[in-house]
């Protein structure tokens, strides 16, 4: 038995400790939002936060997990209002929409890190992240959007 | 009972657990269970409207007691923004308030008329009829009014969602009229009157975008996300080189891991390969994991058969080879050949494109149940696809229906996760009904990455050869042009061993110079793998060689790239190809709502320059490149500046400038632009799949790669603004960029590129 908090919900799970975290979200969990691109830890697909860290969920076995906090995206924020979700929309970044759970959670565990990214590090920190749509430009302007709107928050 | 409710009942059956999802934050639309699932709605399911006090005034809008207005969007959606544009076009004409619109994914049903979505046709086939429903729907609604206030129709006006009476100013809103509205006949297309441009309210105006907060709030639906009680999940190890076959493969690994179910080897099939599963042996187990793993123990040997000689190297030198070669002549003016050809004038080149596949990020998948038996046989599937009639009869078919039983097959459209063309094949869903049919319980079968490279639909590989004499005021003459790549027509007919007429009007013998001498040749080929429509089609290949030419005629010339596009285009006049003796097809239009329209052209040509100040002065290593291409009814133009440095190609900045006439949804126009580029940048910069002994040597990003965001520059996309009957968006933004790149780096570098991609010569 695994025991997990997700969402800030504990769940028990009867797995094999190697199952990749993804595995279990999707077909245990039947938590979909979060998706599979690559199952190698080279898209960004999978992305959801483990103890605040972004994390490749498809190359990430369960038991790493056990007993840290995950957060996918469903639990990002509970009106889906994270400043990050206010962007998205202001800015319509979506296209397909398949990459883009793991586009807001890898930038939302940047933007804890960095509060006022520059353009080189909006591309260091998502370039692990695979939009085969084409919205990296939108992806940019909305995570500059969405620091401000943090900092303007915060202050 | 039908399969339908059959699935309903079944899905609310795990109530614990529904209630566990709400705990986590899904909300009540729990994704994974009842009526939340797509295809479920009144009037795309065909179920009476009754139980929902929902009117029914056609096939595409229902409206409820409250005006709650449903409008079918029958296309699919894979991100080109078309569940927006739809409804966007019927409910303007309806005069519908957009907050109170709610769109409704139609199934595979052939009374939507044609439902593929593939060729950029969804707007500009449709965007007369999309609008008479809404008209149709409207002049109901005031014809209903009419008749409560017994005055005649010219008396009252819909506006906003309410009938007008023009005589008093009472109103009645479209929830209180749709009752009676749905009794009555609907008008005939003669009697309906469309807005004119100016009486557009959404129409080319902003709308806020469906799906987008699903998407946001990760509750959107695609395929893979499918989750039905009892269901299983299947991985599937497929022939590596196609038409190989199983020889022999051992389950007792696989049957060991734990979740894993079944081990089932699907049936061979036969040439031609068509859109059909590609046999294989399949894992079938209770999590997508276990599937996977499963797979990787099966121990297969392999009879790999005639396609095993299949080496793109060599393969690839063989149409270069080809097209350097006098071929069969499609479209011929003058006479090229008995030209003396002045050297010193002349260029002469030969361009490649290797294979390239779609990668769209959701690989593909789909899941089917099927029940009963005989001419009983029902089957419901929730799949990501293009094409929903082309899969529904190709099910059917596969499950023994006659054509006339069609209703049996019930297909729920899942948004896709992108597509690109892949999804229009149906191999994967049919390999989902194949193995619910045998385990007689819900099947989801899931492509890994490696499947997806390895087992393409892939763009072909291909050689352009081009040969013209520079001229002082024409730009060229003595044109002399080829081109060969295995032909997607081969799926359907193995003998087909060339390029035919419709292949090559995309961008090919539809060149609208205005030349003397002209001639367009193709070659024959031989095919060993599958290739299938890759956003642009051939356009890519054509696209680039005719970019890059105009670009080297320019160099020769020694004037600015702009000036030689000017120059070959000539007068402002609409230009027959046919008349030139080539079976043009212009993707399907009719030259009186698409001609090919040079002044069009050459604005675009002018529109790009200018916009991007493309004859800036620039340092040593930096330059622009432009290009075009008109395709599939729409004109694009796009510009890219470079810098190459120590062999590194760094892309500074795009443009892509379009003439689509009317953009239904802005928004959207410009979003399909930026992914062009960025398409773009990943066919030139690294797309390539190579075979060695039949087999794709690519796996997954690694060595697959497509562009990521620190190669992706700054972007910016001109609409013009046009009344023209629309063109197409999601596939003609891609040519012209893919040559204003390569062209760019020859001005930045000196270094030519002929041969893609971009990365086996620089760093990209
Ligand atoms: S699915 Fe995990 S990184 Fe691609
Ligand atoms: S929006 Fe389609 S892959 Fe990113």
């Amino acid at each position: 038995m695994i025991k997990l908090t997700i969402n800030n919900q504990d769940v028990d799970l009867s797995v094999e400790k190697e199952m990749p975290l993804l595995y279990a979200i999707r077909d245990e969990l039947k938590m979909t939002g979060t998706k599979f691109g690559c199952g190698a830890g080279q898209c960004g697909a999978c992305t959801v936060h483990i103890d605040g860290q972004a994390m490749r969920s498809c190359i990430t076995p369960i038991s790493f997990a056990q007993g840290k906090q995950i957060t996918t995206i469903e639990g990002l924020d509970e009106n889906n209002d994270h400043v990050l979700q206010i962007a998205w929309r202001e800015y319509k970044v979506p296209q397909c929409g398949y990459c883009q759970s793991g586009q807001i959670m890898n930038a939302a565990a940047m933007l804890s890190n960095n509060a006022n990214p520059s353009d080189d590090d909006i591309d260091n920190a998502m370039q692990g992240n695979i939009c085969r749509c084409g919205t990296y430009p939108r992806i940019k302007s909305a995570i500059k959007k969405a620091a401000q709107l943090k900092q303007s928050r915060e202050s | 009972m039908s399969t339908l409710n059959k699935v309903n009942d079944l899905q609310v059956v795990n109530v614990s657990r529904r209630r566990f999802i709400q705990g986590l934050g899904l909300g009540s639309g729990a994704l994974v269970l009842g009526l939340s699932l797509p295809g479920f709605s009144a009037l795309a399911s065909g179920q009476s409207m009754k139980d929902k006090a929902e009117h029914a005034l056609n096939f595409f809008v229902a409206i409820d007691d409250n005006g709650k207005t449903s409008i079918v969007c029958h296309r699919a959606e894979m991100g080109q923004g078309i569940h927006t544009s739809i409804p966007q076009m019927i409910a303007d004409e309806m005069e519908a308030d957009w907050a109170q619109v709610f769109m409704v994914q139609g199934k595979a049903d052939k009374r939507y008329g044609a439902q593929g979505t593939a060729g950029s046709t969804s707007i500009r086939n449709q965007y007369i009829q999309m609008r008479q429903i809404g008209a149709s729907a409207r002049q109901m609604l005031e014809q209903a009014a009419a008749n409560v206030w017994n005055v005649p129709l010219t008396q009252v006006t819909a506006q906003n969602h309410e009938v007008k009476n023009l005589s008093n100013g009472k109103t009645l809103n479209f929830g209180e009229l749709a009752k009676a509205a749905s009794q009555l006949t609907p008008p005939e297309a003669e009697k309906l009157t469309l807005k004119s441009p100016e009486q557009f309210k959404y129409i080319g105006k902003e709308v806020k975008l469906f799906n987008m907060d699903d998407i946001i709030a990760g509750k959107a639906i695609y395929a893979q996300d499918i989750q039905l009680p009892d269901m299983l999940i299947a991985s599937i190890a497929r022939p590596p080189v196609v038409g190989g076959k199983v020889e022999s493969f051992d389950a007792s690994e696989a049957l060991k891991v734990k979740g894993v179910v079944e081990v089932i080897q699907l049936k061979e099939r036969n040439y031609p390969v068509n859109v059909q599963p590609l046999s294989g042996v399949a894992v079938l187990a209770t999590n997508t994991w276990a599937a996977h793993e499963g797979k990787k123990k099966l121990n297969i040997k392999w009879q790999d058969g005639e396609n095993a000689v299949h080496n793109t190297k060599a393969y690839q030198q063989e149409l270069i080879d080809k097209v350097n070669s006098k071929g069969i002549s499609v479209r011929q003016k003058g006479d090229v050949y008995q030209h003396q050809f002045d050297e010193s004038l002349t260029v002469e080149a030969t361009y490649s494109v290797p294979y390239i596949n779609h990668t769209p990020m959701e690989t593909p998948s789909a899941t089917a149940i099927v029940t009963g038996s005989g001419d009983d046989t029902k089957c419901t599937i929730w799949a990501g696809t293009q094409n929903p009639q082309w899969a529904q009869s190709l099910v059917a078919g596969e499950l023994g229906l006659p054509q006339e039983k069609l209703e049996n097959v019930a297909l729920n459209l899942t948004l896709m996760g992108g597509a690109f063309g892949r999804k229009s094949k149906s191999d994967f869903i049919i390999e989902a009904v194949e193995l619910a049919q045998k385990v007689k319980r819900p099947v989801k079968v899931v492509w890994t990455r490696e499947d997806d490279i390895q087992h393409g639909f892939y763009h072909s590989i291909s050689a352009n050869y081009l040969k013209a004499q520079v001229t002082p005021e024409k730009g060229a003459d003595f044109w002399l042009q080829r081109v060969t790549y295995p032909p997607i027509g081969w799926l359907f007919n193995d003998k087909q061993d060339r390029p035919n007429d419709n292949d090559l009007s995309l961008g090919f013998g539809d060149l609208p110079f205005e030349l003397n001498n002209l001639i367009c040749e193709t070659q024959t080929v031989t095919t060993h793998i599958r290739t299938g429509w890759v956003r642009s089609v051939a356009c890519i290949n054509n696209g680039f060689a005719l970019g890059s030419f105009v670009d080297e005629l320019a160099v020769k010339a020694n004037v600015p790239t702009r000036q030689m596009w000017l120059n070959l285009l000539g007068e402002d006049r609409m230009v027959d190809v046919k008349a030139e003796g080539f079976n043009y097809s212009n993707y399907g239009m009719d030259y009186s709502t698409h001609p090919i329209d040079i002044k069009r052209m050459k604005s675009l040509i002018n529109l790009i320059s200018d916009k991007a100040n493309v004859e800036e002065a620039l340092p040593e290593n930096q330059g622009w490149g432009i290009s075009f291409l008109r395709s599939f009814g729409s004109y694009v133009a796009a510009a890219t500046k470079v810098e190459v440095s120590n062999k590194q190609v760094k892309v500074l900045e795009m443009h892509t400038a379009i003439d689509c006439g009317v953009a239904v949804t802005p928004d959207r126009v410009r979003s399909q632009m930026e992914g062009a580029m960025i398409f773009g940048l990943s066919i030139t910069l690294m797309g390539e799949i190579t075979t060695k002994d039949g087999r794709v040597e690519q796996s997954n990003f690694h060595d697959a790669p497509v562009t990521r965001m620190h190669q992706s520059p700054p972007m910016h996309v001109h609409i013009v603004d046009s009344q023209e009957p629309p063109g197409g968006v999601g596939e003609p933004g891609v040519p012209p960029i893919i040559p204003s790149i390569t062209n760019a780096i020859f001005h930045a570098s000196g270094i030519r590129i002929r041969h893609l991609p971009v990365n086996k010569t620089l760093s990209v």
